[in-house]
């Protein structure tokens, strides 16, 4: 049996009349990649900011690595990385200043930064770079640089919350590349998507349609499961029903 | 600790990163006080007149010999009628005309009384009125030569003192002004676009996620505006003694204390701004809307509150800078110690803690 790091019970949040998520159910095992899919507006980035303790859920039960989600907040937040939808690294610092910083936040010593730092830099080849400011660099390696930086404190699960928006293919891969090795290196990775071929990536994928959560399973078993041929048409098939329209 | 001075040093790189605002927020302090010293000022100088003079007599050119002496005014060629005084008024080129009748010096002698006919062009009424005032001051003060010359038996000489400000310069009035709307501009805009960028921004979020403190988040945000703020009240300052040189005849280490006041109460107001808004320019515009317009009308610095209306005096009692101008103006013209600002600092320190509580407690620690 696998080691359980995020388990949610009836989750549920509502704004107002409005039932963004509606008691989803679900376990996420340690080290594995999560995909989390659903079509805009199925309550994906509500679902996240819930486990991630920047929104409080209406009702239902999660624990977060261990910790609970109303209770433990504090906890959770030394455990988790997160990278968020919108660019999330500071433009007019450099590409050192930024590492810098968010080790510090994390509470890191001078020590570890200074390793970190010099490890993340010579992984992504980034010596040149290393004292332009991140406002100057190519999309592809902000992105790349923010995920390292989300995992800087080497937490238990990283949130990524769509981190491929708007990249070209080739770099998306160069992205999947560091999710993998952050994989390897046993870190949880919950991650939300749009792209398809990336949910092939994933271990196992959950599917949102309209605040609940349709299906949960491994590419290749939802595939059968439905008859289809690539991920697309799980998608077809599942989101046809959606009521709410994409915002 | 060592988490705060990360974050303090981020937002430090931030503000010197951005060198437009930063050059804004270095000149604004300069420019205002040049402005308010040199440009702006309520003092009326060289304003064209002209003397018709029925009389030409020497009391009549005595006294157009003192107009055109005095700094205030400029004596235009001597125009003849009534009729052409008219056209200059029309086209603007006097602002006053003084009519000797003729007879006046006869008058004067004969009857003990003579009188003198003075015009304005009333159509800015305060300028109007200051130079009439000034033609009466020139007026009283040839009375007074004369009167002393005939040796009458009794008369009233009043000796006029000007406490604090002798020279009465304009700018006792306007520096402590200016320092409170600097204050209170740099603070309250500066605290708000800062806050607010991290929201567009997305980074809040991550640091929100992050174990690090959230009201941590704001301190540290506040810490290099306060910094800057002490740094431009010091330009301002300095700018005030040595330029036009005011005194300063107070406490400096009580200034600084009052300054920091006004800086905390116009850190937390930024604050409570950026929380009600998640744009940039939303929250610049109730920076500037909210804050400089009433910082610049209920200060009492550009109009004397006095003289407003009772629901408009009413409504500046709950604008800071204006008890944070009435103790500047304590402590620097007047020397004054704590004893004498301690209802207005009271105040000050009323609001201050008013708006924190009200801007910590509004601040999101999650998103919804």
């Amino acid at each position: 049996m696998q080691n359980v790091v995020i388990k949610t019970d009836k989750l549920t949040k509502k704004f107002g009349d409005f039932t963004a998520t509606d008691a989803i159910t679900f376990e996420v095992y340690e080290g594995e990649i999560f995909g989390f899919l659903g079509a805009n507006g199925a309550g994906k980035t509500t679902a996240m900011r819930m486990l991630c303790g920047l929104s409080t859920p209406t009702s239902g039960e999660a624990t977060i690595a261990g910790f609970d989600i109303y209770k433990d907040t504090e906890k959770i937040k030394a455990n988790i990385g997160y990278m968020s939808q919108k660019f999330s690294l500071y433009e007019d610092l450099t590409v050192i200043e930024n590492i810098r910083f968010f080790g510090g936040v994390y509470g890191l010593s001078d020590q570890e930064i200074k390793e970190k730092s010099d490890h993340l830099i010579d992984l992504l080849g980034l010596k040149e770079e290393s004292k332009k400011l991140v406002g100057s660099l190519p999309l592809g390696w902000k992105q790349k640089l923010a995920f390292s930086v989300a995992i800087i404190h080497d937490p238990k699960i990283v949130f990524l919350d769509e981190p491929t928006g708007g990249v070209d293919p080739v770099t998306r891969r160069q992205f999947w590349d560091l999710i993998y090795e952050a994989s390897n290196r046993g870190i949880t990775i919950f991650v939300t998507t749009h792209y398809m071929d990336e949910a092939e990536y994933c271990n196992r994928i959950s599917m949102m349609v309209d605040g609940e959560m349709k299906a949960l399973d491994t590419p290749t078993n939802l595939k059968k499961t439905y008859n289809a041929a690539s991920m697309d048409e799980v998608f077809f098939e599942l989101a046809r029903g959606a009521k709410r329209q994409a915002d | 600790m060592k988490q705060f001075f990360t974050f303090v040093r981020k937002e430090f790189y931030h503000v010197f990163r951005d060198r437009k605002t930063l050059l804004m927020l270095f000149g604004l302090p300069i420019a205002q006080i040049l402005l308010f010293g040199f440009a702006l000022t309520n003092e009326i100088k060289d304003s064209k007149i002209v003397v018709v003079d029925y009389a030409n007599d020497p009391a009549s050119r005595e006294i157009t010999q003192k107009l055109a002496a005095s700094d205030q005014f400029e004596l235009q060629s001597s125009l003849m009628s009534h009729r052409e005084i008219e056209a200059a008024f029309r086209k603007g080129v006097v602002n006053l005309a003084v009519v000797f009748p003729a007879n006046f010096n006869s008058d004067l002698l004969a009857q003990n009384s003579a009188q003198i006919q003075v015009i304005a062009d009333a159509s800015d009424p305060n300028k109007a009125n200051t130079l009439t005032n000034y033609v009466n001051n020139i007026l009283r003060d040839y009375q007074q030569e004369r009167v002393n010359e005939t040796q009458l038996p009794y008369q009233i000489q009043p000796e006029i003192r000007m406490l604090y400000n002798p020279e009465l310069k304009g700018a006792t009035n306007f520096v402590p002004g200016v320092m409170a709307l600097v204050l209170v501009l740099i603070c309250v805009l500066m605290t708000s676009i800062s806050i607010v960028r991290e929201k567009e921004n997305g980074t809040m979020e991550v640091l929100l996620v992050s174990p690090f403190n959230p009201f941590l988040v704001i301190i540290s945000k506040a810490v290099p505006y306060f910094v800057l703020s002490l740094f431009n009240l010091t330009v301002i300052l300095l700018m005030s003694i040595f330029f036009m040189g005011l005194p300063f005849e107070g406490s400096l280490l009580l200034f600084y204390a009052e300054s920091s006041l006004l800086i905390i109460a116009a850190l937390s107001l930024g604050l409570l701004i950026s929380n009600s808004t998640d744009s940039q320019q939303t929250a610049m515009l109730i920076a500037l809307m909210g804050m400089m317009i009433p910082t610049m009308l209920f200060t009492g610095f550009m109009f004397p509150i006095e003289n407003m209306p009772m629901p408009l005096r009413i409504i500046s009692n709950v604008v800071p800078s204006k008890w944070y101008y009435i103790i500047v103006k304590s402590i620097m013209i007047k020397g004054l110690g704590f004893s004498a600002i301690w209802k207005e600092t009271l105040i000050l320190v009323g609001m201050t803690a008013f708006f924190l509580f009200v801007s910590f407690k509004k601040f999101k620690i999650r998103l919804a």
